[in-house]
C-alpha cells in the first residue's frame, strides 16, 4: 500500500462521520434541486434559510460537546427563552444593549452550571433532570411574563443591531458570528484541553478520574457551554425579530437535537464532530423549506423530517461503529 | 528521609465495609516493593488511596517528608507517581497519543495542545515499547489494539512522565508469557534507573522474583513487612500469607 493511499484512507477513517453528514446534506440538496429546480435556484430562499440557521448553530455546536461528554440536555430550549427574557427586560429598563447582551449570555452560562451541578452532585440522569428543568424554566417564563411578549423595535437604531444582525455583502451578520463561534468551538473541541478532557470523560469517566482529570468539573463546564450557546441563540433570535415571546425557542428543542445526531455525533459519548454538526444543521434548516418547495403539502413536512432523520442515523452506523 | 511516599494509619471504608484499617506503608527511593494479599485483602483500595483515586477517611499521606492535605490523583501525578492501573485506565475510542497524554497534556498558553510535539513523542514511545506494526501509529484508536499492546500504552504513559515511583496494579493479568516477561524487563530497567516500583500481584512467584521487599495485606490490615533476605523463597512467602489468613 502506498503512503498516499494510506493517507487517503486515514483521512476517510478519521473523518468518516463528518464526511457522512456532508453526504446527507448534498443528497438532500440534490433531491430538492431535482424536485424543485426553479424554487431552489432562487437566492431569496437561501437568504431566508440563512436568517435563522445561525441561531440553530449556536445551540447545536455546544450540544456536540455535551453529548461527547456522555450527557444530554433538553433544558437549553428553555434557557434560550430565559436568557432572551433577561435581555429583553434589561433592554426595556434602559440599560445599554451591549451590557444587556453580556448579562444575557452570562445568565445562560449560570443556568448551564446549575443544570450541571444538579446532574453531577444530585447524581441524576441528565435526560430526566433536564426534562424537568425544561418545563420548570418555561413555566417560570409564562408566570413571570404573564404570557405577554415584549417588543423593542428601537433596537434597530442602535449600532449593535447592525453589527450583530445587520447585513454585510448581502449576507446576514449572524452568519458571520455563527461561523466565528463554530470555528472557535472546533479548535476548543479538537485542540484544547477542555475539548480533549470532554472526549476522555465521555469515553471512560473512570479512566479519566484515575488520570487526575476533574470529571465533575468537565461535565459541569460542558453544561455551561450549552447554556451559553442557548443564551446566544435566544438573544440573536430576539434581535432578528425585535421581540421576545413566551414560547420562544421551544420549537427548536427536537430539531437541534436531531441536528446533533444527523451530524454524526453518536449517543454513547467519547466521539463527535463539529464539522458534521454544521452539515446536520444544514439538513435541518433546509429540510422544512425544501419539502414545501417541492410542492408537498404542509401535512407531509413532519413525515419527511422523520424519514430523513432515520435514514441519516442508519447511515452513520456504517462508518462509525463503537470501538471498545 | 528517603521515602518517596509514606502512608500513616490510613483507613478507608465504603458504606459499612472497612476496606483499610490503619494501614501504614512506605516506598523508598530505588526499591521494588511487592504488595501481596488474597482477593479482598484491600490491595486495590490501598493502591487507589496511595495514588489519590480514593480519598482516605483517616490517616496521613506524606510525600518526601511533607504531609499533603486533600490528596488526589492529579496531585499524585504532580508528585511523580504514575500508575498502571489494573483496568489500564485507557479511553478506547481515543487515539494512542491522547491516551498517553491524558490528564498531562503538553500545552501552549491558554490550554491549547502542542499537538505535533505530542504525536512525535508518542510515536517515539510506541517504538520504544516495541510496537512494530506499520498499521499502528500514534493516531490509531486504542480500541484497535490487543490486550498486550494496550498494556504497552499504559506503561508508555507511566514512562513518559518520568515518574519517580511507578505503581503497577496486577500488570501481568491476562498477558501472554512473552508479554509478561516484557513487563518484568521493564521493572528491571526502572529499578536500574534508580526509580521505585510498587508491584501488586496475586501470582506470588512473579512478585517474589522482582521485589526487594514485601508487604502482606490481609482484610485491610498490613500484617507483615519483610525484606527479601528474611525469606527463603516464594514458598516461604506463601506460608507467611497463609498463616496471616488463618489467624483471623
Amino acid at each position: 500500500m502506498s503512503t498516499k493511499e494510506n493517507t487517503f484512507k486515514n483521512l476517510i477513517g478519521k473523518n468518516g462521520r463528518a464526511l457522512g453528514s456532508l453526504g446527507y446534506f448534498i443528497i438532500l440538496m440534490l433531491v430538492f434541486l431535482i424536485g424543485a429546480p426553479e424554487v431552489m435556484m432562487r437566492p431569496n430562499l437561501h437568504q431566508s434559510v440563512f436568517v435563522m440557521l445561525p441561531v440553530i448553530m449556536f445551540m447545536v455546536i455546544p450540544l456536540v460537546f455535551l453529548v461527547t461528554a456522555g450527557e444530554i440536555d433538553l433544558s437549553f430550549a428553555s434557557t434560550f427563552g430565559l436568557s432572551a427574557y433577561i435581555f429583553a427586560l434589561l433592554l426595556k429598563a434602559g440599560l445599554d444593549p451591549l451590557l444587556c447582551i453580556l448579562i444575557g449570555i452570562l445568565s445562560g452560562a449560570v443556568v448551564g452550571i446549575l443544570m450541571g451541578c444538579l446532574v453531577v452532585y444530585g447524581r441524576l440522569s441528565s435526560l430526566v433532570a433536564s426534562l424537568g428543568a425544561l418545563f420548570f424554566i418555561r413555566g417560570f417564563l409564562f408566570v413571570a411574563s404573564d404570557s405577554k411578549s415584549i417588543s423593542f423595535m428601537e433596537i434597530s437604531d442602535h449600532w449593535i443591531y447592525d453589527v450583530l444582525v445587520g447585513k454585510l455583502f448581502g449576507v446576514p451578520m449572524q452568519v458571520y458570528w455563527a461561523a466565528l463561534f463554530t470555528i472557535f468551538s472546533y479548535y476548543l473541541y479538537r485542540k484544547h484541553v477542555f475539548g480533549i478532557h470532554i472526549h476522555h470523560v465521555g469515553d471512560n469517566p473512570d479512566s479519566a478520574a484515575q488520570m487526575g482529570i476533574n470529571v465533575n468539573w468537565v461535565r459541569i463546564s460542558a453544561f455551561m457551554y450549552v447554556g451559553l450557546g442557548a443564551a446566544l441563540a435566544g438573544i440573536f433570535s430576539c434581535l432578528i425579530n425585535f421581540t421576545w415571546w413566551p414560547t420562544q425557542g421551544f420549537g427548536y428543542l427536537l430539531l437541534a437535537l436531531a441536528a446533533v445526531f444527523i451530524g454524526g455525533t453518536p449517543t454513547w459519548g467519547g466521539v463527535g464532530t463539529i464539522v458534521g454538526a454544521v452539515f446536520g444543521v444544514g439538513v435541518i434548516a433546509y429540510m422544512e423549506v425544501g419539502v414545501v418547495a417541492m410542492g408537498m403539502s404542509g401535512v407531509w413536512r413532519q413525515f419527511f423530517n422523520g424519514l430523513i432523520i432515520i435514514l441519516a442515523i442508519l447511515g452513520h452506523r456504517f462508518h462509525g461503529g463503537r470501538v471498545r | 528521609m528517603s521515602a518517596i511516599i509514606e502512608l500513616k494509619n490510613v483507613s478507608k471504608s465504603f458504606g459499612g465495609i472497612t476496606a483499610l484499617k490503619k494501614a501504614s506503608i512506605k516506598v523508598d527511593v530505588g526499591e521494588v516493593v511487592g504488595l501481596i494479599g488474597d482477593n479482598g485483602a484491600g490491595k486495590s483500595t490501598l493502591i487507589k488511596t496511595l495514588v489519590g483515586v480514593h480519598a482516605p477517611d483517616d490517616g496521613q499521606i506524606i510525600i518526601r517528608g511533607n504531609e499533603v492535605k486533600n490528596w488526589n490523583a492529579s496531585k499524585a501525578r504532580e508528585a511523580g507517581i504514575e500508575t498502571v492501573f489494573q483496568d489500564r485506565a485507557l479511553c478506547p475510542q481515543q487515539s494512542i497519543v491522547w491516551n498517553i497524554f491524558m490528564g498531562k497534556e503538553l500545552k501552549h498558553r491558554f490550554g491549547f495542545i502542542r499537538e505535533k510535539e505530542q504525536v512525535r513523542e508518542a510515536n517515539k514511545l510506541i517504538r520504544e515499547i516495541g510496537f512494530t506494526s506499520k498499521l499502528i501509529d500514534a493516531e490509531s484508536p486504542v480500541g484497535n489494539l490487543s490486550g498486550g499492546e494496550r498494556q504497552g500504552v499504559a506503561i508508555a504513559r507511566a514512562i513518559y512522565n518520568n515518574a519517580e515511583l511507578i505503581v503497577l496494579d496486577e500488570p501481568t493479568t491476562a498477558l501472554s508469557l512473552i508479554e509478561t516477561q516484557k513487563v518484568f524487563d521493564f521493572v528491571d530497567n526502572v529499578k536500574k534507573s534508580g526509580r521505585s516500583v510498587l508491584f501488586i500481584g496475586h501470582n506470588i512467584y512473579h512478585v517474589y522474583d522482582i521485589s526487594d521487599r514485601f508487604i502482606v495485606l490481609d482484610r485491610g490490615e498490613v500484617v507483615h513487612q519483610l525484606n527479601k533476605n528474611d525469606i527463603e523463597g516464594p514458598e516461604a512467602l506463601m506460608k507467611v500469607m497463609k498463616d496471616a489468613v488463618s489467624k483471623h
